[in-house]
């Protein structure tokens, strides 16, 4: 049995939650296993669920704010009573706090940061993101079984044919918590960066705050998330939590448009996971070229309006 | 207060990134490391910070060999007042939390820092599991903290957004940033450092539960095409025909 989270927000389930349930049902498949998803939150409409691979799921109608020692122990419980041999989560704030508090509580090894796995020789072998995304590291489970937690975006979402799931009921006991939530802000209306799938990211090349409509208007057109690089964030142009690179938000869209960011390491450690990099940049040295999939050398502010103006177009035909 | 900051060692961010033949091994010749800038920046000078508010005492500690011993003296002068280094090279974040908490549990602080992950492994998994151990409450990626009499206020850093939370000390926390401003250490604090006390301690035994089978570099990109400045429509063809995005 390969056991999933499944992490709910609203009462629907997360896209990290989805990808989480793609690769147990790959890993189900792959060593003869049943996969059951855990729910535990609002609850969730199992005909939702239908598509991802699960033969069950256990779900827990919890209102309030869970602390990682009460998640950690209510998993525990699942694993115990189901028999999970494997358990997979995403390593997402939630999955950062509480995977490697739950390796120690169930005594299960953890591999953290997955991309992808295969079986090689008949046994398991994970592939574990090293290095900010500049290499990677494959590693197997010492007793054939342990805590995957995976990174966003990385294994990428997989449909299954849709199949009945059965509705388990497990005893689980929920602890009493030993962090009280205080408040919760979130932005609204938009993707959050980590789940994004095409990102516009603009840096210093802007010049001034009141040139950022432009970096929105070619976000609006191809629904992305903006982004910037640190300077930017710095300067208070832009929210922290828009600052993406190796103190800031890491982040593997399939797409990452850049503009007027010159790549360099420290931004490129948190970007170079992208699967297609777009770089606009006026500097023809700029080493973010080098990084990247398709390239402009020129201003910005020539190109950005018509491009645009272009898109929008397109779009309309 | 006590304040117990963990702190680890990383390959500078420009580092090359190399391994050996049998991928089993990263290739460190020649590199240069540094402390890892989440422990260093971020939690080492909260914690400080911490100390100069309320008073107390800040211990480093670290898992490592003698070559360590040199990131440790910086810490040391930037602010912490004493040092302490587990000796042994760990192979993974469970060997590194399982000494710290053992140590942490003798010397009962009110505070543990760790930094959100460090820049080479990217685990985020210490901190964690150094709470479980120590069965107290984890913040995670922390990036503002209040103590407010014996409770901490923490402002923790979520998909898109932040939690703020409340938990009575001792509590473990990761630092991400905005926690606090890198310091710079100056000289009298390079020169005090050299007399702050720096113990070295034996390690415990500890079990493998994962293997390294062996490291691997990406596929090399193909290269950048270029596109003319001039040609929007070109542009407009990448997004719709290879990006696909509109």
């Amino acid at each position: 049995m390969v056991l999933v989270i499944l992490e709910e927000q609203n009462g629907r389930i997360k896209k990290s939650a989805i990808e989480a349930a793609g690769f147990a049902s790959k890993l189900a498949q792959l060593s003869g296993m049943k996969v059951c998803g855990l729910c535990l939150g609002r609850t969730i409409n199992v005909n939702e669920l239908t598509g991802l691979g699960l033969d069950q799921i256990v779900q827990i109608e919890h209102a309030d704010y869970l602390d990682s020692s009460q998640w950690i122990s209510i998993v525990a419980q699942a694993k115990e009573q189901l028999g999970s041999k494997f358990i997979v989560l995403s390593n997402n704030s939630l999955g950062k706090s509480i995977s490697g508090g739950l390796s120690v509580h169930l005594k299960m090894g953890l591999i953290s940061n997955v991309v992808n796995f295969k079986s090689q020789e008949g046994v398991l072998q994970f592939q574990k993101s090293v290095f900010s995304g500049k290499a990677s590291a494959w590693y197997a489970f010492s007793d054939l079984n342990g805590i995957i937690a995976l990174m966003p975006n990385g294994f990428g979402i997989h449909k299954f044919d849709e199949k009945p799931i059965d509705s388990k009921v497990l005893d689980l006991k929920i602890p009493e918590p030993k962090i009280k939530l205080l408040d919760r802000k979130l932005i609204q209306g938009k993707t959050p960066l980590t789940e994004a799938e095409i990102v516009v990211s603009a840096g210093r090349g802007l010049k001034d705050p009141s040139n950022w409509y432009m970096v929105e208007e070619l976000a609006d057109i191809l629904h992305a998330t903006t982004a910037c690089s640190r300077p930017v964030a710095d300067a208070g142009w832009r929210p922290h939590h828009e600052h993406v690179g190796q103190t800031g938000v890491a982040i593997r869209p399939n797409v990452y448009i850049a503009l007027g960011i010159s790549g360099a390491i420290q931004h490129l450690a948190g970007v170079n996971n992208s699967k297609k990099i777009f770089v606009i940049n006026k500097d023809p040295e700029a080493p973010f070229f080098k990084a990247a999939d398709f390239g402009v050398c020129g201003d910005l502010f020539e190109i950005l309006p018509k491009l645009n103006e272009a898109l929008r177009k397109s779009k309309m035909n | 207060m006590k304040l117990l900051v963990c702190i680890s060692k990383t390959p500078d961010t420009t580092s090359k990134i190399s391994f050996s033949q049998d991928g089993k091994r990263y290739l460190d010749e020649g590199i240069q490391y540094i402390l890892n800038p989440y422990d260093e920046w971020y939690a080492l000078v909260r914690a400080i910070e911490l100390k100069e508010k309320f008073g107390g005492q800040i211990d480093v500690i670290h898992v490592g060999n003698a070559t360590s011993d040199i990131l440790i003296r910086k810490a040391l002068a930037i602010g912490a007042d004493a040092a302490f280094r587990i000796d042994m090279e760990p192979m993974n974040s469970d060997e590194i939390a399982k000494q710290i908490a053992k140590f942490a549990k003798e010397n009962s602080y009110d505070l543990i820092f760790c930094g959100k992950e460090t820049i080479d492994h990217n685990s985020s998994e210490v901190a964690s599991r150094i709470a479980q151990y120590l069965d107290i409450p984890y913040l995670s990626y922390c990036n503002h903290l209040e103590i407010e009499n014996d409770k901490i206020v923490a402002s923790c850093e979520l998909e898109g957004g932040v939690a703020l939370l409340e938990a009575k000390i001792p509590v473990v926390i990761s630092a991400a940033k905005g926690l606090a401003e890198q310091r710079i250490p100056n000289m009298k604090g390079i020169i005090d450092a050299k007399k702050k006390p720096l113990e070295v301690i034996s390690p415990i035994e500890t079990e493998q539960l994962v293997e390294l089978v062996c490291f691997e570099l990406p596929p090399v990109k193909s290269g950048v095409k270029m596109i003319d400045p001039t040609q929007i429509d070109e542009m407009v063809a990448v997004f719709k025909n290879e990006l696909k995005i509109i």
